[in-house]
């Protein structure tokens, strides 16, 4: 017993210092581990180097063709290229390959290298080192290829040193957009733990679980980096990451939260990106009451977007209306976003003529390790309220989520986001045609599939995006689901550092990043 | 009637506050606790927002008052399964003794080396999580072990006393013995265990709430609020500060009752 109030009296206590701690948070300038001694600002600008803040640890290995996480991806970008590279205005411009030519039956791509590309280890790139790469990916002898998309490749030759012809087995509209795969050394096999590649940074090193540093590479044939030295440090604590921002640790650090982003001081920028998903309340269309297109809809003018976004993440965030988010300017078409608005009368009298006019319970399932999906589902709740309608949310484990609600599709309605796998609108929005193995919405649309197949049978650029767009107004106007946003993916830059740009896929360019003069 | 001391009538009167509060809570509170913008996000406490307002906007103190219900509720229904099925358990192994005794105890023993939040970890996910009711249940089972081994104890000590015997003596049924003349007089050890209890099973919800697997929002329990307040607290250190309180106030409240019906007996012995 006596234990008990001695506990009681340390709670208290321990509760006492951490409040006075965090008050000296702002003002405190040693860095938490104080590994860094010159990590204070005005030393690494003229050091002329960054630490940028990551959550998690890299995959254990470095290999680019074998990396699956998205956070290793983020950083390697920075080190390896493919044939072609994606811009940030989700475009693909030509990197160790200087320009490629399609033949007229869509099946032969030629490339043509570009003079003096140099990996990391002084060697030039040659057609070997290309072909080597391609058919490393494309290996079927381990079951799957490294590449899935590669599975079409039938052959890979080197012409000459400079030309190398990839050959497919049927014309393919997305194939271009693999050839973003690293091109490696083909007589370099220590890619796990030092891996190089042509990128504007090379390798340096890595400590498991701590840090990972990469230099400029200074024979890189395209712009060269600005800064001299980046260092990755991996903090995966949320708090300490916001601490260790405050305290001069980490210059530059992504995928923040607004909450995190109120709680920096006047030393940082932050700019705000977004995440690339398509955030929605995805209704499984095939149980009741959401068989009835009525009642999508009345759930579509039931919610209001802006004040999602203004209410649980600070307003940061951009509104949707289709399953395809913004920064795919392309694809994106704006007018969809205000398809519905706001209107709670009018959902109301589309739930009476549906046969609801004292609304229904429903379930919104959301994975339990996505606080902003958490967060919006608790919006929802509320706004689905005021027509009537009451809304349970029930948590379940990631795990849980993809076995039941994805791919088990036993679900009435969940919160996520979902991204595309590559930079395609195919990735998007061929998961909602009647027989696509990861339609676990169970949308079926007979227009819309023909739609799908359609544009799959176009090879006219401006006709397939027309198509694209079709079937985006057909997601719209038949409520498949009711969407909501793309979250923000807000980035804390210590002022005096520029150049940040956001990309349509999870990356982070410091090649472009630099100190203002 | 034996005389109440200091602990006793502290603890008497701080639960007494506090349940009155959730009691309050249960048919009003000044704002709706789920409805969001009520006041600006992040407002420091002021008149109109006792407590402040959290993330969304909204009454932390209207929160806090439905949160401390929820807690509250599940806490004595965990104590409730607890108590009863272990009281039971410790009074049948206590008294016959014999083999199914030791098994009973070795059993118990075995589940005490696991820490009880883990087993009750266990014992939601095969449940499944998401459900107030399933937080009860598990934690009620949880409890079970300790209140069995207090109570066996107990019982196992009486079982041979001379009252006892003469109420064998007399006819009396092994069902008559154990309810009216041995129960009463094991209620010195098992009130304190309760109040133990009480207060293990409101940081228990508060810790599994805490952990994402006890009640879900945009309902409130102490545990859930607390997990939130704690992202935020440089922000808003109102909001864990304000919740935490409630949680070491309700306990400290119950623990003084404890407290003092453990000296209580003592005086008495």
């Amino acid at each position: 017993m006596k234990k008990k109030f001695l506990a009681l009296l340390l709670l208290v206590s321990l509760l006492g210092t951490v409040l006075t701690g965090c008050g000296d948070g702002s003002t405190e300038k040693a860095p938490e581990d104080g590994k860094e001694p010159n990590g204070s600002t005005s030393v690494s600008a003229q050091a002329n180097e960054v630490t940028v803040g990551i959550a998690q640890d890299l995959d254990e290995s470095l290999d680019p063709h074998k990396a699956v996480a998205a956070g290793t991806k983020e950083v390697m970008f920075n080190v390896f290229e493919g044939l072609m590279k994606p811009t940030s205005t989700g475009d693909l411009i030509p990197a160790v390959a200087e320009k490629y030519e399609v033949s007229d039956d869509r099946m032969t791509y030629t490339f043509t290298l570009r003079e003096g590309v140099k990996f990391h280890n002084g060697k030039t790139v040659t057609a070997e080192d290309v072909v080597y790469s391609i058919e490393r990916c494309a290996d079927t002898s381990e079951g799957v290829p490294l590449v899935e998309a590669f599975s079409v490749i039938q052959t890979v030759e080197a012409a000459d040193d400079h030309t190398v012809a990839i050959t497919i087995s049927e014309p393919s509209n997305e194939f271009i957009s693999y050839m973003t795969t690293a091109i490696l050394p083909a007589d370099y096999d220590q890619q796990d733990t030092a891996p190089v590649g042509t990128g504007p940074f090379k390798f340096v090193s890595r400590a498991a679980q701590d840090s990972i540093v990469l230099e400029k590479f200074d024979q890189y044939w395209g712009t060269p980096a600005y800064l001299d030295k980046v260092t990755y440090k991996i903090i995966e604590n949320a708090d300490s990451l916001v601490m260790s921002l405050q305290s001069g640790a980490i210059d530059i650090c992504s995928h923040l939260t607004s909450t995190q982003v109120a709680q920096l001081g006047d030393d940082f920028n932050v700019e705000e990106g977004t995440m690339n998903l398509v955030q929605a309340m995805y209704l499984n269309n095939a149980v009741k009451p959401f068989d009835d297109v009525r009642v999508r809809q009345a759930l579509s003018y039931a919610i209001d977007k802006q004040g999602i976004i203004d209410l649980a993440f600070d307003g940061y965030g951009s509104p949707i209306g289709s399953s395809m988010y913004p920064a795919f300017g392309k694809y994106f078409v704006e007018d969809l976003t205000n398809y519905y608005t706001h209107d709670v009368e009018k959902a109301k009298s589309l739930l009476a003529e549906a046969g609801y006019p004292d609304g229904f319970e429903m379930t919104i399932t959301v994975p339990s390790n996505y606080q902003p999906h958490i967060d919006t589902a608790q919006v929802l709740v509320e706004q689905l309220k005021a027509v009537g309608v009451t809304a349970r949310i029930e948590l379940v484990e990631w795990g849980t989520w993809l076995s039941d609600v994805y791919s088990g599709r036993q679900f009435q309605s969940t919160v996520v986001g979902v991204d595309a796998s590559n930079m395609t609108a195919r990735a998007l929005l061929e998961r909602f045609t009647s027989t696509a193995g990861n339609n676990f919405i169970n949308y079926n649309n007979a227009e819309y599939d023909a739609l799908f197949a359609k544009a799959q049978a176009s090879y006219d650029d401006a006709e397939q995006t027309a198509l694209y767009k079709q079937m985006e107004e057909n997601l719209t106007a038949n409520a498949a689901n009711v969407y909501i946003q793309d979250l923000a993916d807000l980035v804390a830059v210590r002022k005096g550092l520029e150049g940040i740009s956001f990309y349509p896929i999870y990356v982070l360019d410091l090649s472009t990043v630099r100190y203002a003069q | 009637m034996r005389r109440m001391n200091g602990y006793l009538r502290a603890g008497l009167i701080l639960t007494g506050f506090l349940t009155a509060l959730i009691i309050l809570g249960y048919f009003w509170t000044p704002y709706d606790p789920t409805a969001m913008a009520v006041g600006p996000k992040f407002e420091a406490p002021t008149l109109a927002h006792l407590m402040g307002t959290d993330n969304f906007g909204r009454d932390i103190f209207s929160r806090v008052l439905k949160g401390a219900g929820t807690t509250f509720a599940i806490a004595v229904s965990t104590v409730a399964i607890g108590a009863v099925c272990g009281t039971a358990i410790g009074a049948l192994t206590g008294y016959f003794g014999g083999v199914v005794d030791d098994a009973m105890m070795r059993f118990n023993d075995a589940l005490t080396a696991f820490p009880s939040i883990l087993l009750a970890l266990v014992i939601i996910s095969i449940l499944g999580p998401g459900s107030k009711y399933n937080v009860v249940l598990a934690l009620g089972i949880v409890f079970i072990p300790s209140f069995a081994r207090v109570t066996r104890t107990a019982f196992a000590a009486l079982r041979d006393v001379n009252y006892v015997k003469s109420a064998r003596l007399m006819g009396a049924g092994n069902g008559r013995i154990l309810a009216v003349h041995i129960l009463p007089n094991t209620m010195q050890v098992l009130l304190p265990a309760v109040t133990i209890g009480f207060n293990n099973a409101v940081l228990a919800e508060a810790s599994m709430s805490y952990l994402g697997i006890g009640v879900t929002p945009p309902d409130a329990s102490l545990g859930y609020m607390l997990s939130e307040a704690q992202s935020m607290f440089t922000l808003a250190p109102w909001y864990a500060l304000g919740t935490g309180g409630v949680i070491i106030l309700l306990v400290f409240g119950v623990g003084l009752i404890g407290e003092g019906l453990q000296r209580r007996g003592n005086e008495v012995d």
